[in-house]
């Protein structure tokens, strides 16, 4: 056990001398040649915030099944069957039809190749489940039709959501799914999510529709609340444009009425429709309706042909610049609700980082003082190794670019605390030894192989907890878990070949010394 | 030699006597969850003028009909904690209570650190936390029956729970707040009490085949007696690193460092005389070990 090749300490040492390189990168302001990796700070360490989004997948689904039931009149009037009370209960479309239909309307929907049921081959799944009540036929999305939905309206929001942060601009932030109806946003160096939170806050959903009180508007008319509260008007249910029209949004000055407005270009097709619903609609009234609420709703006054307009409604700056922002981003499928939160202010962060440099530094110098006073000799190995180990643990952890956190850093702590515990049980063996064995090389030897099970073991059991905290843990938790498992292996390799390594040496130099240890 | 076998019945009855009393507080007074666990807002503050304290703080926030609402000074003069249930989850709240507070006292605060958690989070948050201790538990029980004969799985398991129940009762004893951070702590004292166990068991085992005529109830003792120096020695060095974390680690960690060192200390003293106490009382021998040898 105790010999050494060569070849052996060149390698442990070129290794160490590897992981220390990388991990003194992070000391340096600019990056070295040959290495630019540095470890992660964790929100909790640098300042940031962290945001859980659940979409309401709701008004989707309700959308959906509004589409469906609108596609499947017109479809089965194409085949002459005449579908009869229509209608949408409890996200199910309820409809009957003649009994000698019945079964071909049912088998449409079972068809592989059905135009008006998708099949998912890959999951043996229709988009709708249809069943019989009484007389009447019931379409409602299956399983995997609303695992499908999800997934959408879920790609659908994370590119909104990033559009509209890479708007504001902040640093490096990181925007992930979780789940098929959750997006997880973390922002570095963010203290104040407001602004982001109540632009993530709105659908943004825009539309340009006449106000109509009359009644006998053939699209039908519906009752909007203006955006102050206090009024409300009829408006038709046809839309002129909507969001998806506009080109580009910006906020701008009136220089007439001294307003700031939110100015818009649209697209071809937006411009062509505007330009054709303005002409043949001058004096009346354009309600512009953001989410359901009416922005304002001036009087057409002239033909609109270049594709440029304006939105007034009594904005400031500032949010006149968020409204032509989330115009500019596109509107959100679903709503989003903000489900957990947390933020950290960068002061916070920094007094975290040297309670946890501090506590660090005592925790090692502790540790090491009653160590040496403990083994002398092999007590200054053990600190020496604990100090390598150290560094290797960083150097892993820069080379992975882990993210540290302030349990991470706990994690750390309690490494130095518990490191020391493999070569305590191989020095302790070793005194065992000794009291029968007047051979030092003998008792170092068989030291070290009898204590080699009780040490494997040991570790098992904190990595098998490290495992699992990885797996459950979330955002400052796994950090302490891989700062924690990282350490385990780190320790072993240290105890085994570089304290084992110094050990030998001293040992073979003092082969007939009594009272080693 | 220390005689730790002529306590072993003691401690094994005020061990008892302790998980009781925990399971009674666990059971009749229950946990103090955070909002990681129960849900609502929290908002670490600090503030720059000396006159602002908890009760001028409480009394100002309790006009704004947050819920259930507590103020408590977190480490120093100026810093506090305040935490409530936002019932309605509203989403600007945070600006209303700022700008409520600028109003009260001047703009006198820095908000520091601010954590919403919404009903549906924490439900699942408690979930997955109970999900990781049981499967540390099992997963524990798995490794230790692989590697060593069923009563020392016995053994280990129960001086587990022991540490386990025991830290959580001592929690629950003191109201101190359990968070994401003291799951954490709890598997790392399942890790560590388990490590401690398995170093004396190894050392039994050890003995068991080299001395057929000591009865186990000696045998305990001459292995814990063998392993004792290592046991104290790192139980020690793991202390002081938890100590330092708890002195000097800042506020946020206090709580997982003080559970740590609960942990550790309870976790010492069981495999000693827990775990240990398991094999006497199922007449562990020679035999148990030999005919295990021989099935495989």
């Amino acid at each position: 056990m105790l010999y050494f090749s060569k070849l052996r300490i060149i390698l442990v040492t070129l290794t160490c001398l590897f992981f220390i390189f990388i991990a003194i990168n992070n000391l340096l302001s600019q990056n070295n040649r040959f290495i630019d990796k540095k470890i992660n700070l964790g929100l909790d360490l640098q300042g940031g915030s962290y945001l859980l989004l659940e979409i309401d997948n709701s008004p989707v689904i309700e959308q959906k099944l509004q589409n469906t039931s609108s596609l499947l009149r017109t479809y089965f009037k194409e085949k002459d069957i005449r579908i009869a009370n229509l209608s949408l209960i409890n996200n199910k479309i309820r409809f009957s039809v003649e009994e000698k239909f019945k079964q071909n309307v049912i088998k449409e929907f079972q068809d592989e190749k059905s135009q008006i049921n998708p099949y998912y081959p890959r999951f043996k799944s229709h988009q709708f489940d249809i069943i019989e009540n009484e007389s009447f036929l019931e379409i409602s999305l299956s399983k995997q039709g609303i695992v499908e939905l999800k997934n959408s309206s879920q790609d659908q929001a994370l590119e909104t959501v990033r559009r509209r942060i890479d708007e504001i601009g902040t640093n490096e932030p990181n925007i992930l799914k979780r789940g098929n109806d959750r997006i997880l946003v973390e922002l570095p160096g963010l203290d104040n999510p407001m602004r982001i939170k109540s632009l993530l806050g709105k659908t943004a959903n825009l539309t340009f529709q006449f106000i109509s009180n009359n009644d006998q508007d053939s699209f039908g008319v519906e009752k909007f609340q203006y955006e102050d509260g206090l009024d409300e008007d009829f408006v038709s249910k046809r839309i002129i444009l909507s969001g998806d029209n506009l080109l580009d949004a910006q906020p701008r000055m009136n220089n007439q009425t001294n307003e700031t407005v939110v100015s818009f270009s649209l697209d071809r097709v937006g411009a062509k429709r505007f330009g054709k619903a303005t002409s043949s609609n001058i004096g009346r009234k354009l309600a512009i309706i953001l989410d359901g609420k009416i922005i304002s709703a001036p009087v057409i006054r002239d033909t609109i042909a270049s594709g440029n307009g304006q939105i007034s409604g009594g904005f400031t700056f500032q949010s006149a610049t968020d409204l032509a922002l989330l115009l500019r981003s596109g509107a959100l499928p679903a709503p989003l609700n903000i489900i957990e939160e947390r933020t950290v202010g960068p002061e916070l962060g920094q007094d975290s980082i040297n309670a946890g440099m501090i506590a660090l530094i005592i925790g090692f110098i502790l540790v090491i003082i009653y160590i040496f006073f403990k083994y002398k000799i092999f007590g200054l190995i053990t600190n020496i190794t604990l100090i390598i180990n150290l560094i290797i643990l960083l150097g892993i952890l820069t080379l992975f670019e882990a993210t540290l956190t302030l349990p991470g850093i706990a994690g750390i702590i309690l490494t130095v605390g518990m490191a020391v515990d493999a070569n305590v049980l191989i020095f302790e063996r070793i005194k065992e030894e000794l009291k029968n064995e007047k051979n030092n090389i003998i008792a170092f030897d068989s030291g070290y192989s009898k204590s080699r099970t009780a040490i494997f073991d040991a570790n098992i059991t904190t990595l098998l907890a490290a495992i699992i905290l990885f797996f459950m843990g979330s955002g400052p938790i796994k950090g302490f878990s891989i700062t924690l498992g990282i350490g385990i292996f780190t320790t072993l390799f240290s105890v085994y070949f570089i304290a084992r390594l110094f050990t030998a040496i001293y040992v073979s130099k003092n082969k007939d010394k009594e009272a080693m240890i | 030699m220390i005689q730790f076998n002529r306590f072993y019945t003691k401690c094994n009855i005020i061990s008892l006597m302790f998980v009781t009393i925990s399971l009674f507080f666990l059971i009749f007074k229950g946990l103090n969850f955070g909002i990681d666990f129960k849900g609502g807002t929290l908002i670490e503050l600090r503030s720059s003028s000396n006159t602002i304290n908890v009760s001028s703080l409480r009394e100002n926030l309790s006009q704004m009909d947050l819920g259930d609402i507590s103020v408590k000074k977190f480490g120093n003069e100026q810093d506090f904690l305040i935490k409530f249930e936002n019932k309605d989850n509203k989403d600007d709240i945070i600006e209303e209570i700022k700008s409520n507070l600028d109003k009260s006292f001047g703009n006198n605060f820095n908000f520091r650190r601010v954590e919403n958690v919404g009903p549906k989070v924490s439900a699942e948050l408690l979930k997955s936390g109970i999900i990781a201790i049981s499967l540390s538990l099992t997963l524990m029980l798995i490794y230790i029956w692989i590697r060593f004969e069923w009563q020392f799985s016995l053994g280990a398991i129960l001086a587990l729970f022991h540490d386990v129940i025991i830290t959580l009762g001592l929690f629950s004893f003191l109201s101190l707040e359990i968070n994401l951070s003291i799951v954490a702590a709890v598997l790392t004292i399942v890790g560590y009490s388990m490590n401690d166990t398995v170093v004396i068991f190894d050392r039994v085992r050890e003995n068991l085949k080299k001395y057929s005529d000591i009865k186990i109830f000696e045998l305990t003792n001459i292995s814990i007696n063998e392993t004792l120096s290592r046991t104290l020695i790192t139980s020690v060095t793991t202390l002081l690193a938890l100590f330092s974390i708890f002195f000097f680690g800042g506020e946020i960690l206090k709580g997982f460092s003080l559970a740590m060192i609960f942990g550790v200390i309870f976790g010492t003293y069981s495999s000693i005389y827990i775990a240990n106490t398991v094999l006497v009382r199922l007449k562990v021998s020679q035999k148990t070990i030999l005919k295990d040898e021989e099935k495989n």
